[in-house]
């Protein structure tokens, strides 16, 4: 199964290092990653797969969550899907 | 990437800061053969059958959003209207049964249960006039129960015997919830060609024609259109409804994603897609500022019925083509409690009931959660109902009533309901009486234009 992280803020050093640690350790592989400025802040999209995620999804959503608030960014964890339902046909 | 950093940041936005939202995931179950001559045996098979159907909704719900990261408010049952399931057994009124209803609610987890109801558009049968007579009872000792009546159609005209009833039946419901505003009236609904697989409350129940079980789900997102329109100042109107369009397609292409979703985990089969703009009371989630950005100092000004009639049109081109399935009612409903928009333009004298019933012509449902004084006649609300049913009758289309007489208020006085029912100030209602016309009883001839055949 994989999801979209988009990781929203103001640049700084180690956000990458910072949440690609927290990947590794909820066993989530990244499959892709692309970073670039909009709207002034800080933009990194991810793809991840969760399928053999050592966390079910809310546990990964809480360690996120808190990952955004150490490195004060908000971090967003989103299906697939979702974004294939509303931007392919 | 295979998807640009626009395109998702426009679904985090809709998300986070528009309020889009899969408004319910409803199911709707068959309780033809839980009829019995026995009311307690109906009673239990009503509740055995419920349970059991709907044992893993919520929780299922409840999945589905976390691992989509897409919110689902609500999780509610529809039910085979209860006047067909109830008319065999010995009971003489229907309370029992609307009882069992809410106890079923409670233990499934659900907000709402729907299907108190009967289809009455030409007449009532016995059952059909027990149920009828027991809704006052049973939305005041009920918590989740709510109750809806047809009471016309394009087919076959409309039953003014029954409007004439409802009159006393929503005044009386008002007075057995006076201590909570009258709050059973906004659990009832009544309509003109009611659609059967509606999932929003309070008129969703799970029609005669349906089969055993379906997923049905609502989608929401006002707020998701009203961010797409703006920044289009000066833009024709042609731009507008198209810009409308593709934003409807993109909201309803993620209701499909999550009904589907949802009907492979339960293991039941998917029934449709209701694109309904359903607002809430919170800000930025409001059809009326919808109206407002396409150019209306406030709503209720000349053009907001043809303004509505663009969101109403363009909303329901982008849906279709995005699912499967779409039923229900699928457009923009026009509720006063429920949207601050139109609060505000209540409050500013901008609109009347007058403006709103022109508007229910154009927008998928009718006069909804609107506060009138508690003195109003019976008479007077039937005459409004009245109304209402022959737009929808001539017009073939749905329409629909749901209005609170409240009791001890007046013009100038606000109510709150809570939640998402919101907060309504009283409205004006015309001082000038129908009531020799509502009291002639009778039906509405079919109109011309029914004689398809």
């Amino acid at each position: 199964m994989n999801a979209i992280v988009t990781v929203v803020g103001k640049d700084k050093v180690g956000i990458i290092a910072g949440v690609s640690s927290v990947m590794a350790e909820l066993n989530i592989n990244i499959l892709d990653i692309s970073q670039t400025i909009m709207d002034n802040y800080f933009t990194m999209i991810m793809m991840v797969d969760f399928s053999n995620a050592s966390n079910d999804i809310s546990e990964i959503r809480k360690k996120l969550d808190q990952a955004g608030k150490n490195f004060s960014v908000s971090i967003n964890l989103q299906h697939k899907d979702v974004y294939e339902a509303m931007h392919r046909i | 990437m295979l998807f640009s950093p626009h395109e998702i940041q426009e679904t985090i936005k809709m998300f986070s800061q528009e309020h889009l939202d899969i408004r319910t995931i409803t199911m709707g179950i068959s309780l033809r053969n839980c009829s019995t001559g026995s009311a307690k045996s109906a009673c239990e098979k009503i509740y055995d059958k419920i349970t059991k159907y709907a044992e893993k909704l919520v929780v299922t719900g409840e999945t589905i959003s976390q691992e989509y990261g897409i919110p689902i408010i609500n999780k509610r049952i529809a039910v085979t209207p209860i006047a067909l399931v109830a008319e065999s057994s010995d009971a003489n009124d229907y309370l029992c049964f609307a009882k069992i209803l809410d106890k079923a609610a409670e233990t499934t987890g659900v907000n709402f249960i729907g299907g108190f109801s009967a289809l009455i558009e030409k007449g009532c049968t016995k059952g059909d006039r027990k149920l009828v007579n027991s809704i006052p009872e049973a939305l005041a000792a009920t918590q989740r129960v709510c109750s809806s009546l047809n009471l016309g159609t394009t087919r076959n005209g409309i039953n003014m015997n029954a409007v004439r009833d409802i009159g006393e039946i929503i005044k009386k419901t008002a007075k057995l919830t006076a201590d909570q505003n009258g709050i059973g009236c906004a659990k009832l609904v009544v309509f003109c060609n009611s659609p059967e697989d509606n999932p929003f409350m309070a008129g969703a129940f799970h029609g005669p024609g349906e089969p055993e079980c379906q997923i049905s789900v609502g989608v929401s997102g006002p707020g998701v259109i009203h961010s797409s329109i703006k920044n289009m100042k000066g833009a024709s109107i042609d731009e507008i409804a198209n810009r409308i369009k593709k934003t409807a397609f993109k909201i309803t292409r993620m209701g499909q994603l999550v009904a589907e979703e949802a009907s492979k985990r339960l293991n039941v089969p998917f029934g449709i897609i209701d694109l309904s703009l359903a607002p809430t009371p919170e800000i930025g989630d409001s059809v009326a500022r919808i109206l407002e950005e396409m150019g209306l100092e406030i709503v209720g000004a000349p053009g907001t019925t043809a303004a509505l009639a663009i969101l109403n049109d363009a909303v329901k081109k982008g849906g279709i083509m995005a699912s499967s399935h779409v039923g229900g009612l699928s457009g923009a409903f026009i509720p006063v409690s429920e949207d601050e928009g139109m609060i505000n333009a209540v409050e500013k004298g901008a609109i009347s009931i007058e403006k709103l019933e022109a508007m229910t012509c154009v927008c998928s449902v009718g006069l909804d959660m609107i506060a009138i004084p508690g003195n109003t006649s019976a008479s007077t609300i039937s005459g409004i109902i009245a109304d209402e049913m022959a737009l929808g009758m001539v017009n073939n289309k749905t329409t629909a009533v749901r209005i609170i007489p409240v009791p001890r208020k007046n013009v100038g006085d606000k109510v709150s309901f809570g939640g998402l029912l919101g907060e309504a100030p009283i409205m004006r209602v015309s001082t000038f009486t129908c009531n020799e016309f509502i009291s002639r009883g009778g039906r509405i001839p079919a109109p011309v234009h029914s004689f398809k055949n």
